[in-house]
């Protein structure tokens, strides 16, 4: 894609067995080497605990869209009731109890908007490294790319084959 | 107790085999596939037909005439919306409850419910006589900078089945982003290159997921209060104004057992004939349709208990126009639909006591047939037999059912199966994501199981 950067050099391993990529990910950890990225087909927990990342801020995305919604569906049916008062059996021209059913739908509808749009822009950057990728992740393997300078690749290629990964391939910049 | 030799909650596939089998279901389909596909368009144009003729002549065409000016159309708008309810139930509600068996059936009931809220939100359209003017509704100043009135129940119904359609259209589309990647992945050629654009870069780092299963959860989380909200908005309705018959605080927890009972209904009508044309069987087990049988056991007993409590209310209020309703319900002209309502529904759904019954793939289908019939009866009786005999009995009248009313019916299944077997092949129907969660990855040391997997 045109906005893609150029591919981050680097080392990128396959594994079968969910023990060695835990122990090549606690390898490059000890070699000082943080910002990993590991494939999987879906979440995996002991993968989450070994890389010990904070908790993603698409909470803060989806409070933020609540409040909007919230605060919105109180200011639209409240304004408009006062925007053109038809006084109706004395009962008041801005009614909270039916209101509470606009803004509490508008507090959904904006909060999972906004939680979608969290999502994608927290991942984006990220995902636009251009690091390299093997469709079988998406399958049955596990992947770990180490980005590394060229002096230290074949160290953390001997590191993943040691930790028993089934393939190594080297991606120079 | 003696051990279990297999875990139900756990697929015996490995992640591999997952993937093959998914992608087996959309492969090219099958005679039967296309007959159905066709049926339902057929069934579709009907509906569209009528509602040309509809367009041209007038709602007088369905047989609108005072007192019943509301009939077939908000029946089966009531009736879709809450077909709707139990995809949510199973996608949303039971994702947070951690519950294990909704894995392999979410991703097609969820199809089911974005969809039935589109048959659905056709139904206000259709039924409000000035189609081309429907956009009054929303939210903007006309000429006279009047505002639309949000103290009708109307209108919240309006604010509840967008936000519904939205965030259930949401949901189903943020759950498919893995899938469509893993088949991107296993694919060549142009539908490579479609799935590849639909998957929106994904490729399962754990950068993505990070944000993806903190933002899936958030996304349930508010779709359960949701899902509660929209069918007591529906309900509301009619309890908001002052009908013998609707004017109950009950309504909207029994529109809401009513709504999930009655999906579930579809669920396994769907899900039956689905799991043998897609060759499931070893997916969807009787475990699973065992579980969806409690469930329906459960609302259909709560619906049980709201039609005892609506009789008793209606005996214990000593009020003359509440009694009378309630007495004509099984007793008057609408009594055939009334019992309809009640057998199908009350009574079927307590044949799910028994465990031969819930595991016995032919009776649960037969009873969801039931549970369809039942509950489209259900709002039926409610609106209908309400509405023809109000507080003036000199104004009573029955409510007459034309031939544009079930033209309309016909086109709302048709349009609504016409999406569900497009999407049965375009998209996996069983969550590959969410079932490899369930897998352990092998382990080269130790006993492979436990800790890699999911919850």
């Amino acid at each position: 894609m045109f906005f893609r950067r150029k591919p981050e050099p680097g080392v990128l391993a396959s594994f079968v067995h969910l023990d060695d990529a835990a122990s090549a990910i606690r390898g490059l950890q000890a070699r000082g080497i943080r910002d990993l990225t590991v494939y999987t087909a879906a979440p995996n927990h002991e993968i989450e605990e070994i890389l010990d990342e904070p908790v993603s801020w698409v909470r803060l995305f989806t409070l933020v869209g609540g409040l909007v919604g919230v605060t919105s569906g109180f200011a639209v049916t409240i304004w408009t009731s006062l925007d053109w008062p038809l006084l109706v059996g004395g009962k008041p021209i801005a009614a909270i109890p039916p209101y509470v059913v606009i803004a509490f739908e508008l507090t959904i509808l904006y909060g999972a908007l906004s939680t979608v749009a969290g999502m994608f822009f927290l991942s984006l950057k990220k995902s636009l490294r251009n690091r390299p990728y093997h469709p079988s992740f998406t399958d049955d393997r596990i992947g770990v790319f180490a980005p590394c300078p060229p002096d230290q690749t074949q160290s953390v290629k001997d590191l993943f084959l040691q930790a028993g990964s089934e393939e190594v391939t080297v991606h120079a910049s | 107790m003696t051990a279990v030799a297999h875990d139900p909650h756990r697929p015996t596939q490995t992640h591999a085999e997952v993937t093959r089998d998914v992608l087996e279901t959309l492969k090219t389909p099958s005679r039967g596939y296309y007959l159905a596909l066709f049926g339902a368009i057929g069934a579709f144009l009907v509906g569209l037909i009528t509602f040309v003729l509809l367009l041209k002549d007038g709602l007088g065409l369905a047989g609108y005439k005072p007192p019943v000016m509301w009939n077939v159309y908000i029946t089966t708008f009531v009736f879709w919306i809450g077909i709707g309810h139990a995809g949510t139930l199973i996608s949303a509600i039971l994702f947070l409850f951690r519950s294990p068996w909704r894995t392999v059936v979410y991703r097609s009931t969820e199809a089911m419910t974005v969809f039935a809220v589109m048959t659905a939100a056709l139904f206000p359209i259709i039924h409000i006589g000035r189609q081309w003017v429907f956009y009054w509704l929303l939210p903007y100043p006309n000429q006279r900078f009047l505002w639309p009135n949000f103290k009708s129940p109307l209108l919240w119904d309006v604010f509840a089945i967008t936000t519904y359609f939205t965030v259930s259209t949401t949901f189903l589309i943020v759950g498919l982003i893995p899938d469509v990647a893993a088949v991107r992945d296993k694919l060549s050629g142009w539908r490579k290159t479609i799935y590849k654009m639909l998957s929106v870069g994904w490729t399962g780092a754990n950068s993505q997921w990070r944000h993806y299963s903190r933002g899936y959860l958030y996304l349930a989380a508010l779709a359960t209060p949701l899902v509660l909200s929209v069918h007591s908005v529906v309900s509301w309705d009619f309890a908001m104004s002052v009908v013998p018959g609707w004017h109950g605080t009950i309504f909207a927890p029994y529109f809401v057992a009513g709504a999930i009972y009655s999906g579930i209904g579809m669920v396994l009508t769907l899900l039956i004939p689905l799991r043998k044309a897609l060759k499931l069987e070893h997916m969807l087990t009787d475990y699973h349709f065992d579980n969806l049988g409690k469930l329906t056991l459960l609302t259909g007993s709560i619906l049980f208990y709201a039609y005892a409590m609506e009789y008793f209310i209606a005996w214990y209020s000593a009020n003359p126009f509440e009694q009378t309703t309630f007495w004509r319900r099984a007793f008057g002209p609408l009594w055939w639909a009334g019992w309809t309502m009640i057998i199908c529904n009350a009574g079927v759904s307590q044949l799910l006591w028994f465990k031969k019954i819930r595991t016995n793939l032919t009776a649960m289908f037969l009873i969801s047939i039931f549970i369809n019939l039942g509950m489209w009866f259900e709002r039926f009786v409610i609106i209908s037999s309400s509405l023809s005999n109000d507080y003036l009995p000199y104004a009573w009248a029955n409510a007459r059912v034309s031939w544009a009313d079930w033209g309309i019916l016909l086109g709302s299944f048709g349009w609504f199966l016409m999406f569900f077997l497009l999407f049965a092949r375009t998209f996996p129907v069983v969550a590959i994501q969410e079932v490899k969660e369930m897998i352990p990855y092998p382990r080269r040391r130790g006993s492979g199981g436990g800790t890699g997997g999911g919850h």
